[in-house]
């Protein structure tokens, strides 16, 4: 019995320094972003005077507009989960219930595209999205997010689908429900789990990526918060990292939430993954 | 009486459409008339002279022109956007070759009903098909047009791109032309000294790199929810919720605060070993510590989501295995390794395969960290970090070598092809063992 008393007495200690050091970086920057002036060292974890003022810098600065910012990016967030979740589920629909010529080949085909490296094609969509005018635009962010979701985050969504059993759609089917019916009155209620948590991912996704952001949004009112933070990261760090530390944490907040609210569902996603093999 | 089917389908080859109004479909060979005229009209005047970029590449060089008294900058040919504009064409092309054998097809079978004497599908009937018998090709059609243009196009230029000598400083348009030179910059890459030598060692690092992030991750991800996980601990779910939090935080912020916690001038972390005597150390500027901090790093923001789907594997496994090793008298790790582990490896041996692919591609565990860095004059535009995907991006983004980039993106896709396929081989052997349900 003590054997097992002092074991457990280690275990709790490991715990509790590794909470710490997972806990650590966020309440740094939290608590940095209240701290007052601009420099990174401070001689006390916690400072002797909170202040707002970084926070409502961001706001107001003619150089930093993170009301527009965040508006932009919520727009460039929602469409693209919309309609790359769409398109996500009528490819993986399609794929796992039903057999048709080259249906292989179109799965093999995803699953090449996967392999490349996508910083590869970041050049010809640059070039691509010049050549329709579309640069500079948060439409162009749009498409490509959506386009780019089906060749992403097909599998898992075809994972979950193919457990399904097929007993269901034959029934109905057989009382004469469409191919449409089917799918949109009994396939899609029971795949919620996995929709949600393509949505997340894809939200998460277009809300943080700051390179293609960064290589299509020039004007900088037209930015997203990602290349905003990347700007703060790169170009004001050293003179100013309480207000960095700020925009750190207006980018991570919402993202947070939505894990810390949604967390069933990705753990979903974890699985469905797990289980594909 | 075989002649309706066969005169339907020489009509529709002749002008798709025709073979369809030759078997009384009025509206569909209307519809498809249209398409095919606009399409002739189309690709005769754009058609040739895709195929021409493609293969050229352009033929006028940017001149200065004397123009009067002035010399004037008359532009020539731009080769990449001449090989982007003609790989548009080429697929829209391709689309309309395929259709054009689809309404021969549909001539031809329309025209075998004819001869048996059956009913001709009527205009709402043929589009009720496109939601009924064709479904799937339906549901299909528009993500496939978008995976068509946006990342079939844009990897096929990439892969193109390896096969020109597209570089700067002396072949960037507008200024000058690119040429196709073949395998040319794969023997650069291979033979050319500055270059292999680079290659080779930013090559050794990205796989020491994907071994030593999936192992970590995956094994530190397993300690952690065995620790979580044993008889005894109490608030299973607080510690669970405290632990995951890393991996809630995007990865954007997360690796630029680290950046800072790392700082090896002002960041805390040399602030408190400072505390206890212990001198600077470069984190991030010295070579063998920034391939450490990134490592490191990476486990951090890594083990949580190996841990939650550990703690859901270790949920699956019957509990009576357990009773039954306890009656025969099994210590813990003896249980560890003959029960836990196995099953362990078994399920989650395709996601450790999958992790290791992804490791390789890990852009942005480098990037954000060390940028590549610390850079070294003995690499060509790398630093000891540099994974071969984050060279590829400073080749492209900061030295304009576009050929390079696209070469080293072929081979990374070779290899994570590689890897694909033994995953693929593996989990198949795996599906005839009867070992899990």
């Amino acid at each position: 019995m003590r054997a097992s008393r002092i074991g457990l007495t280690l275990s709790y200690i490991l715990l509790i320094i590794l909470s710490v050091v997972s806990l650590y970086p966020a309440v740094w920057i939290i608590v940095s972003s209240f701290r007052p002036g601009g420099a990174i060292y401070s001689p006390t974890f916690l400072p002797e005077r909170w202040t707002t003022v970084h926070f409502t810098e961001l706001f107001t600065d003619k150089s930093f507009m993170f009301g527009r910012w965040y508006w932009n990016t919520l727009k460039i967030a929602v469409f693209s989960t919309i309609f790359g979740t769409l398109l996500v589920t009528l490819v993986a629909y399609s794929l796992s219930r039903f057999r048709f010529k080259g249906r292989q080949k179109v799965l093999s085909l995803l699953l090449v595209l996967n392999m490349f490296p996508n910083l590869m094609a970041l050049t010809s969509v640059f070039l691509l999205l010049n050549q329709f005018n579309l640069l500079d635009t948060h439409l162009a962010l749009i498409i490509i997010y959506s386009c780019g979701a089906p060749v992403l985050g097909m599998f898992v969504v075809k994972g979950y689908f193919d457990t399904l059993p097929r007993s269901l759609e034959e029934s109905a089917r057989i009382d004469g429900a469409s191919h449409m019916t089917v799918f949109m009155k009994i396939m899609l209620p029971l795949s919620k789990p996995i929709l949600v948590n393509s949505a997340i991912g894809l939200f998460v996704g277009s809300w943080i990526d700051f390179i293609l952001a960064r290589l299509v949004l020039r004007a900088r009112e037209n930015w997203t918060v990602a290349v905003g933070l990347w700007e703060l990261a790169t170009n004001f760090r050293t003179a100013n990292f309480t207000m960095f530390a700020a925009g750190c944490v207006l980018v991570a907040l919402p993202i947070t939430l939505v894990f810390i609210f949604l967390q069933r569902y990705i753990v979903e996603g974890l699985t469905a993954g797990a289980n594909k093999g | 009486m075989q002649r309706k089917s066969i005169l339907a389908a020489i009509l529709s080859l002749i002008a798709p459409g025709l073979g369809q109004l030759y078997n009384k479909q009025w509206i569909k060979g209307l519809i498809f008339l249209a398409i095919d005229a606009l399409g002739i009209w189309y690709f005769a005047g754009h058609l040739y002279r895709a195929v021409w970029g493609i293969v050229t590449l352009g033929e006028k060089k940017q001149q200065l022109v004397k123009v009067g008294k002035v010399y004037k900058n008359v532009p020539g040919d731009h080769s990449i956007q001449l090989l982007v504009e003609g790989l548009i064409i080429l697929i829209i092309f391709f689309i309309f070759v395929w259709l054009y054998v689809l309404v021969v097809r549909d001539a031809y079978k329309t025209g075998l009903i004819r001869e048996k004497g059956g009913k001709i599908a009527r205009f709402s009937q043929s589009v009720n098909a496109l939601f009924e018998k064709n479904f799937p090709i339906t549901m299909l059609t528009i993500p496939a047009i978008g995976i068509l243009f946006l990342t079939v196009l844009p990897i096929l230029f990439g892969v193109l791109i390896a096969f020109t000598n597209y570089s700067g400083p002396s072949h960037v348009p507008p200024k000058s032309l690119v040429d196709w030179v073949g395998f040319k910059t794969f023997v650069d890459l291979l033979t050319l000294k500055t270059w292999s030598h680079t290659f080779w060692n930013v090559l050794l690092w990205t796989i020491e790199w994907a071994v030593l992030s999936t192992v970590t991750c995956y094994f530190g991800g397993l300690l952690v929810a065995l620790l979580i996980q044993q008889k005894g601990i109490r608030f299973k779910k607080l510690w669970r919720t405290i632990l995951l939090l890393p991996f809630a935080i995007p990865f954007l912020c997360s690796a630029l605060i680290m950046n800072n916690l790392f700082n090896g001038e002002f960041g805390p972390i040399n602030q408190y070993l400072g505390y206890f005597g212990i001198p600077k150390i470069g984190w991030l500027s010295d070579p063998s510590w920034a391939k450490l901090t990134v490592v490191l790093v990476n486990a951090w923001y890594g083990i949580p989501v190996t841990m939650l789907l550990m703690l859901g594997v270790l949920t699956t496994i019957p509990r009576d295995l357990y009773e039954a090793a306890d009656v025969d008298g099994a210590t813990a790790f003896q249980k560890f390794r003959s029960i836990t582990l196995p099953r362990i490896l078994f399920i989650t041996s395709p996601v450790l395969i999958t992790n290791f692919a992804g490791n390789i591609n890990n852009f942005n565990a480098i990037y954000l960290l060390t940028g590549g860095g610390p850079m070294t004059g003995e690499y060509q535009f790398a630093g000891h970090t540099d994974l071969l995907v984050t060279w590829l991006f400073g080749l492209t983004y900061a030295n304009n070598k576009f050929n390079f980039a696209s070469a080293i993106g072929i081979i990374v896709f070779l290899m994570i092809a590689t890897v694909s396929i033994l995953s693929y081989r593996q989990t198949k052997s795996f599906k005839e063992e009867d070992l899990v349900q």
